[in-house]
C-alpha cells in the first residue's frame, strides 16, 4: 500500500486517520452511516467540482469562475421555474448555459491566449452578476417535488444521487487522468505547454475540453445545490472556489501544473470534510472554519517548499 | 494610417482609447440621466473614485511584479474597522497620525502576504486567496459582531468627506479626492524617476533576468505587497470617512474593483508594464460606469457586477489582440517588435 502512495499522500492518510479518530472519540454518533452520509452531503457540490478542478490545475490552468457558474445555473433554474417553465426543460437549459459559460472561458483562454487566472477572475464577477440580474435580491423557491427530492432524499437506500455521482466521477476522472491518453496529454501540457505543442499535441483542444467540462460540472452542481437547499438567491454558492481549490492543492496537486493524483485529492477531501465536521462539533463558527481552510490552503503549498529547502540543506552538509 | 499606428507608442494609444471611452460614457449617460452634468454628480463620482484609487494604485504595483493581491479588499475592511475603533477611543488623535496609522496597519497585513510569497515561495494567487478569507475571519472575530457607527467618530472625520480643498467654477474638489490623487501622483512620479522603483518593472517583465542583473527579487516583491497593504489601508481610511458606519463586510469585493481599474487602465497582467495615469483613468472609468448605472432607469442596479466583469474582459481581450496586431505590423515594417 505504502509503495503506491507518494510521501505527501502518506502524510495525508495519517492526518485523515487522526481526524477520524479524534472525531470518533469526541462524538459517539460520528461513525454511524447517517452521519457519514450527512458529512458528504453538506459539502457534496464542492467536492464534485474539486474532482474536475484537479484536472484543470494539473493542466497548469485555474478556473476561479466555478462558484459563479454554480450560482448562475441555480439562479437560472429558479428564474425559469418561477416563470412557469417545467423542471425538466429548465434543467436542460441550465446545463446548456453552463456549457456556454465554459465555451466563453475556453475561447478566451485557449484561442485568444489570455491567462486563465485573468479570464476566470473576470468571469467570477461577470457570471455572478448575471445570477444577480436573474434573481435580484429575492429568494426563489417553489421547485417541483421531484427536483428537491433528488437533492434531499436517498436514491439507493439512504444514499442520495449526488453522493453516487461523486464516486462515479471520482473513478471516471481518476481513470481518465491516470490511465487514458487524454490524461497523459493533460499532464504533459501541464508540465510544459510549449514542449507539448512542438511535440504535435493539440494544446488548445485539450484546454477547451477541460474548461467545458469544468463549467458543465459546475452548472450541474449548482442545480444539485439548489435542489438540496430548496431555494436560490443571488449569492448562492458565493466563495466556494476557495474551498474547492484548497481541496485540490492540499491533495498534493502542484499549482504550476504537471503533478498530482486523484488519490491525493480524495484523501484531502476526506480530511477537509472531517475537519469541518469536527469543527462543527466543537461549536466553531463558519467564519473560523473558513479561516482554518484559508490557512490550510497556504500551508499546503508552503510546507512542501519548506521541506524541499530542508532536504536541500541536509544534502549540502 | 498603419504607419501612424506603428509610430505612436502603445501607451499613448491606450490613453487615447481610455480617454475616448470615458468621454463616450459621460456623453451617453448625459443623454440618459437628467441633471447628469452637474456639480453634484461630479462630487458623487469623484469622492467614490477616491476610495478606489489608492487600493488600485497598490494593486497596480503588485501586478507590475507579475503577482496579484486578492486580499486587498479584506485589508481595507480590517483597517476601516480598526481605525474607526481607535478614533472612537482616542478622538483627539491628529488626523495625519490617523491616516498614517491606517497605512501602517495595512502595511503589516501586506507584509505577511509578502513574506509568504517572497520567502515561502508560495504563488501570490494562493496566499492572497487564503488571506482574503483569513483577514475577513479575523475581522469577524475581532469585531465581536459590533459595528462602528458615525456617532462614535470624531467630528473632523465626519465632516471630512464634504470638506472642499478648492473649487474650479462650480466644481468642488474634495479633500479626500485630493488625498487619493496625491497618492497616485507621488507613486507615478516615483515609478518614473526613481531608480529603485524601476525595479518593480524589472522583476515583473523578467524575474530571472532581474536576478541575473543583481536585483534582490524577493525583496522587491515583499516591498510591492507592503505598499499594496499600505494603500489598501489608505483606502480603508477614505472608506471610513465616506461611509462612517463600518460592518464586518466593509470593503467586500473591493479587490475586484481595484483589479478592474488596474487592468482596464492598461497595466499588463503578465507584469512589467503599466502607468499611474492609466490606473487613474481606469479607476475613473470603472467608477463612472458604476455610479451612473445606479441612477440609470433603464437597467436595475443588479446589472453592475455583470457589466464590471464584461468591462474587464473586453479591456483585456482588446489589449491582447491589439498588442499582437501591433507587433505583427511592426515586424512587417522591419522594426524591432
Amino acid at each position: 500500500m505504502t509503495s503506491v502512495l507518494t510521501p505527501w499522500e502518506r502524510g495525508l492518510l495519517a492526518v485523515f486517520l487522526c481526524t477520524l479518530a479524534l472525531n470518533a472519540a469526541f462524538a459517539p454518533e460520528f461513525l454511524t452511516i447517517r452521519n457519514q452520509i450527512n458529512l458528504f452531503q453538506l459539502s457534496i457540490e464542492k467536492i464534485i467540482v474539486a474532482l474536475i478542478m484537479t484536472l484543470v490545475i494539473i493542466n497548469a490552468e485555474i478556473d476561479l469562475s466555478v462558484a459563479s457558474i454554480m450560482g448562475l445555473s441555480a439562479a437560472l433554474f429558479g428564474y425559469l421555474v418561477n416563470a412557469g417553465m417545467g423542471g425538466g426543460g429548465a434543467v436542460v437549459i441550465c446545463l446548456a448555459a453552463g456549457l456556454l459559460a465554459g465555451l466563453v472561458n475556453a475561447i478566451l483562454v485557449a484561442r485568444v491566449g489570455i491567462p486563465s487566472l485573468v479570464v476566470t477572475l473576470a468571469m467570477l464577477i461577470g457570471f455572478r452578476g448575471l445570477a444577480r440580474i436573474l434573481v435580484e435580491d429575492n429568494s426563489l423557491g417553489d421547485f417541483p417535488t421531484w427536483f428537491t427530492d433528488l437533492g434531499q432524499k436517498g436514491i439507493v437506500g439512504p444514499i442520495p444521487v449526488s453522493i453516487l455521482l461523486f464516486f462515479v466521477l471520482l473513478v471516471l476522472l481518476g481513470m481518465t487522468l491516470h490511465r487514458s491518453s487524454f490524461g497523459r496529454q493533460v499532464i504533459v501540457i501541464g508540465t510544459n505547454a510549449e514542449v507539448a505543442r512542438f511535440s504535435g499535441l493539440n494544446v488548445a483542444r485539450v484546454k477547451t475540453i477541460l474548461f467545458l467540462l469544468s463549467a458543465l460540472v459546475s452548472a450541474l452542481c449548482g442545480l444539485l445545490y439548489a435542489a438540496r437547499l430548496g431555494s436560490v438567491r443571488g449569492d448562492t454558492a458565493f466563495g466556494f472556489e476557495l474551498d474547492i481549490i484548497t481541496m485540490v492543492l492540499l491533495g498534493g496537486v502542484s499549482i504550476f501544473g504537471g503533478k498530482g493524483s486523484m488519490v491525493g485529492v480524495f484523501l484531502s477531501i476526506l480530511i477537509i470534510l472531517n475537519l469541518r465536521n469536527g469543527m462543527g462539533l466543537m461549536n466553531l463558527t463558519g467564519h473560523i472554519q473558513t479561516g482554518v481552510i484559508g490557512t490550510l490552503l497556504i500551508a499546503s503549498v508552503l510546507l512542501p517548499n519548506l521541506l524541499a529547502d530542508l532536504r536541500a540543506r541536509r544534502a549540502r552538509s | 494610417m498603419i504607419g501612424l499606428l506603428t509610430r505612436v507608442s502603445p501607451q499613448t494609444l491606450r490613453f487615447l482609447a481610455l480617454g475616448l471611452a470615458l468621454l463616450a460614457t459621460v456623453l451617453f449617460f448625459a443623454t440618459q440621466i437628467e441633471g447628469y452634468l452637474s456639480a453634484r454628480m461630479f462630487n458623487r463620482i469623484s469622492t467614490s473614485a477616491a476610495v478606489v484609487l489608492p487600493i488600485a494604485v497598490g494593486q497596480a504595483i503588485v501586478i507590475m511584479t507579475r503577482n496579484i493581491d486578492l486580499s486587498a479588499g479584506s485589508i481595507l475592511g480590517v483597517v476601516a474597522y480598526m481605525a474607526g475603533q481607535t478614533l472612537g477611543a482616542m478622538p483627539d488623535l491628529h488626523p495625519v497620525l490617523a491616516v498614517l496609522l491606517c497605512m501602517v496597519i495595512g502595511a503589516c497585513f501586506g507584509a505577511l502576504n509578502g513574506i509568504l510569497i517572497a520567502f515561502g515561495r508560495v504563488p501570490s494567487i494562493i496566499v492572497t486567496l487564503g488571506t482574503l478569507a483569513l483577514y475577513r475571519s479575523f475581522l469577524v472575530e475581532w469585531s465581536d459582531a459590533k459595528t462602528i457607527t458615525t456617532a462614535s467618530l470624531p467630528q473632523w472625520l465626519v465632516d471630512l468627506p464634504s470638506a472642499s480643498a478648492f473649487s474650479i467654477g462650480d466644481l468642488d474638489v474634495r479633500v479626500t479626492v485630493l488625498l487619493a490623487l496625491g497618492a497616485c501622483l507621488v507613486t507615478g512620479l516615483a515609478l518614473t524617476f526613481l531608480r529603485s522603483a524601476r525595479r518593480f518593472y524589472a522583476v515583473g517583465s523578467n524575474p530571472d533576468a532581474a536576478v541575473m542583473a543583481g536585483i534582490n527579487a524577493p525583496r522587491i516583491v515583499l516591498t510591492a505587497f507592503i505598499i499594496s497593504g499600505a494603500f489598501a489601508g489608505l483606502s480603508g481610511f477614505l472608506f471610513l470617512a465616506k461611509f462612517g458606519n463600518i460592518t464586518v463586510v466593509a470593503g467586500l469585493g473591493f479587490e475586484l474593483k481595484a483589479i478592474a481599474a488596474v487592468v482596464v487602465g492598461g497595466v499588463s497582467i503578465m507584469g512589467g508594464s503599466g502607468s499611474m495615469i492609466g490606473v487613474l483613468m481606469g479607476a475613473l472609468l470603472v467608477d463612472t460606469i458604476d455610479n451612473s448605472l445606479t441612477r440609470w432607469a433603464v437597467v436595475s442596479e443588479f446589472w453592475r457586477d455583470a457589466l464590471l466583469g464584461m468591462l474587464i474582459m473586453a479591456a483585456v481581450t482588446l489589449d491582447t489582440l491589439a498588442n499582437r496586431q501591433l507587433n505583427r505590423l511592426r515586424s512587417a515594417n522591419g522594426d524591432q517588435p
